[in-house]
């Protein structure tokens, strides 16, 4: 039993750490957040020369060979700063379908765009009418001649504005929530019949809707096996959800930390707020809900490759804890700094912005109750 | 004990929607943000009703009031939320004018609460100060007599909709030596006095709805002061009693309940309405449950107004668990709408029609409603500050 990190592991958080400090504070994210493009292309290329888009690919594709504790710990960073460049969308998710699903031709064509940092890409899978059903898609994937064509609609497809490429879930059979007939498909954002409509999202990043109109795709777009990619899914996007776990748990220690110092520094009726026993303890509890929130994100992290069942249920448990603490802790760290703590000028709304909408990622607590029950 | 209504109460009620029915200014673009409203527009209901007499039921008739009993004042609530009325600005009608009919001169009333009940005058308040929060009493502004004048100087926040304000009720320091709750004076200012500055504070859903005020050197007649110089703490805390029984806000709760049974009427789940949800719909009926609760304690606390008795330290119930109850409810309406939970939807200028808000019309600014709400349980005295009222003022610890 062993919870503490290896050299490399210190020396990759250190890295992450020391770069955002000097090039990602709590203004320059403001800025980058209000700007025309939304994202910052010049960090992104930054994080690329840092290795960092290179993190979970193998040495083979061209990558660090990090795991599941590499990606947790630059995730955790960028939750701690607010980092909203699309790693998680390009290197997380369509990263992960690439190297763990992909052909050998995919990943020579995709992985080094990826890691070089040319190619930015999101998972185009949400629907308005599937909640957080991963299965329930309407849009379809028509087979024609050798290759597909795709129609439908694609909701809340997050950093979409920013990314060439997308992937695309699409149904190839079977009815509108079966598990079997579920497909994966690249989509070049340019490709005839894709088009997208941009708006901002409140926790301060960009999204599209994406609709899908007779689009023609290869055969070499096709992720995994046709009609069987559902599976796939899960284990991404629970892959997704471990690193969303790391950064909500980011987003909570900052959020802990300037509570305490605020009720150290603010006075009122004469002595700091925190001298104040009901506001002691609910500090207290926000720590809890924060190491509780910890130990489920290294939970989730040291199981993702285990049988599916195993695996549900980690990244199941885990999206509850930080949903649950996350809600906790974000709603008491505003209520604790008062007035200042509902401004856009503070960072504290920002990060419990930030992290209600972790919890709507990739399925919220109720959901994710549900599923962890009939996980076996 | 009787919780029904009278024939008289009745026909009460079919009077009070007919009329809304009939008068309530239906072209009035209700944005989800008042900072995002025209004066004109936020105005337009009460001018309606100053008109009818129905603007500040609670004022004593001599000054306009409607002479309507609680019951009739409570159906009156219920038929404006069930219409969804425009709300009216309560920094007039129910802060600053029961103040003035209460403690101020003949000639105070005579000049302001004509303007207060016709809605010509705009009203803020000024009593937050960035180091007087929950603990009001250690106000810094000070207030310095200069002849027929005050001379006033410090800085309020939080000051809600002073962009739109005519004038001030602003509480300053007269007497530095006193012990701080007794050297503080109540004073009226018009906006436009040189020296004061308005400035936005936008809040983090994007809102433009509080700010904060500069007086620097501003000169306020010695008549614009209400009741004594150092008994300004007095009204104060008469106001802000007033300000907690009004917080409750069970019939707009209502309706906000209705709303969120419709919209997770028209939200899927698995191919049904997410409201056949066992999870979802029960979380709706917990919530509702707690506000029928609070629904009849608020009943009561009328019913012992009316018999002469309160506000009392109670009405912190109503203040604590009517924002519990209307944060709940933003949050059960975040929940509702799943991933367009995620769409920023646009304020002030950024609002007009070219702005793209995709997803259902109910799910546009969930998100934001629900971080704007967590503002409930810290203005009007923190729920803090509302738990020590009771435990000390009821429960005598």
């Amino acid at each position: 039993m062993d919870f503490s990190f290896s050299e490399e592991q210190t020396l990759l958080r250190n890295t992450v750490q020391s770069f955002l400090r000097d090039k990602y504070d709590f203004d320059t994210r403001r800025k980058i957040s209000a700007s025309t493009e939304g994202w910052s292309r010049e960090t992104w290329q930054q994080f690329a020369e840092l290795g960092l888009l290179a993190v979970p690919f193998s040495e083979e594709q061209g990558g660090l060979g990090g795991g599941s504790i590499e990606t947790m710990i630059v995730m955790e960073e960028f939750g701690r700063n607010l980092v909203i460049e699309p790693f998680l969308e390009t290197v997380v998710i369509a990263g992960g379908f690439l190297r763990q699903a992909g052909t050998a031709a995919q990943q020579e064509a995709h992985i080094p765009g990826i890691i070089g940092g040319e190619t930015v890409w999101t998972f185009a899978y949400a629907e308005p009418q599937g909640r957080y059903n991963l299965a329930d898609l309407t849009t379809t994937a028509k087979a024609d001649g050798d290759g597909y064509v795709i129609n439908g609609y694609k909701c809340v497809v997050l950093g979409a504005p920013w990314a060439d490429k997308l992937i695309v879930s699409a149904r190839t059979s079977g009815g509108q929530r079966d598990a079997d007939g579920v497909s994966l498909f690249i989509v070049d954002k340019n490709a005839a019949g894709v088009s997208t409509r941009d708006y901002p999202t409140v926790d301060g990043r960009r999204a599209s809707e994406v609709t899908l109109e007779n689009v023609a795709v290869g055969a070499d777009a096709v992720i995994g096996e046709i009609g069987k990619a559902l599976p796939l899914i899960e284990l991404v996007t629970d892959q997704a959800i471990a690193a969303l776990s790391a950064e909500a748990i980011g987003g909570m220690k900052e959020l802990n930390e300037a509570t305490v110092e605020y009720c150290k520094t603010r006075k009122q009726f004469g002595v700091p707020i925190g001298s104040f026993q009901v506001l002691q303890h609910r500090m207290v509890d926000m720590f809890m809900a924060y190491e509780q929130s910890v130990s489920m994100t290294y939970m989730v992290a040291l199981k993702l490759d285990e049988e599916d069942g195993e695996r549900r249920k980690a990244a199941s448990g885990a999206k509850v804890q930080i949903g649950k603490a996350g809600r906790y802790v974000g709603q008491q760290a505003v209520q604790l700094h008062g007035g200042m703590g509902m401004t856009d000028e503070l960072n504290v709304g920002h990060y419990f912005k930030r992290l209600t909408m972790i919890d709507t990622q990739f399925g919220n607590v109720d959901h994710h109750l549900a599923r962890y029950s009939t996980a076996s | 004990m009787d919780m029904s209504f009278s024939p008289a109460d009745l026909a009460f009620r079919a009077e009070a929607r007919a009329f809304i029915e009939e008068s309530y200014p239906h072209d009035i673009a209700n944005t989800r943000s008042r900072g995002d409203m025209t004066r004109e527009n936020m105005l337009a209901w009460h001018k309606v009703l100053a008109k009818k007499g129905w603007v500040a039921p609670h004022w004593p008739a001599e000054h306009g009031g409607s002479g309507w009993t609680i019951t009739q004042r409570y159906i009156w609530n219920e038929e404006c939320a069930r219409a969804e009325t425009t709300p009216l600005l309560p920094f007039g009608l129910s802060m600053v004018g029961p103040v003035i009919y209460t403690y101020g001169n003949e000639e105070q009333k005579k000049r302001f609460l004509p303007g207060i009940y016709n809605g010509e005058d705009w009203w803020c308040q000024g009593y937050s100060e960035p180091g007087a929060g929950s603990d009001l009493a250690s106000l810094k502004t000070k207030a310095v007599r200069d002849g027929d004048h005050y001379v006033i100087n410090g800085q309020k926040t939080w000051t809600t909709l002073a962009q739109f304000a005519d004038w001030i009720f602003c509480l300053a320091r007269t007497d530095p030596d006193a012990k701080i709750q007794q050297g503080i004076s109540f004073f009226l200012i018009d906006m436009k006095t040189p020296g004061i500055e308005v400035r936005p504070i936008i809040t983090m859903d994007g809102a433009h709805e509080v700010n904060e005020v500069y007086l620097d050197d501003v000169r306020v007649p010695v008549e614009n002061m209400i009741g004594e110089e150092n008994k300004g703490w007095t009204y104060a805390k008469f106001l802000l009693g007033n300000e907690r029984s009004g917080i409750a806000g069970v019939a707009r709760s209502k309706k906000a309940i209705e709303r969120l049974r419709k919209i997770s009427a028209s939200e899927l789940i698995n191919g049904e309405p997410l409201i056949k949800d066992g999870e979802f719909s029960r979380k709706i009926s917990e919530v509702e449950i707690d506000l029928t609760a609070l629904e009849v304690t608020e009943l009561r606390t009328l019913a012992a107004e009316s018999r002469g008795q309160g506000p009392g330290p109670e009405s912190s119930i109503l203040k604590i668990k009517g924002t519990e109850i209307q944060q709940r409810i933003t949050e059960l309406a975040l929940e509702a709408v799943g991933s367009y939970a995620f769409v920023q939807a646009p304020h002030g200028k950024d609002a007009g029609d070219n702005a793209f808000t995709p997803g259902p019309e109910y799910g546009i600014g969930a998100a934001q409603n629900y971080f704007n709400m967590r503002k409930t349980a810290i203005y009007g005295g923190s729920n803090e500050i509302q738990h020590n009222i009771i435990a000390k003022m009821v429960l005598g610890l």
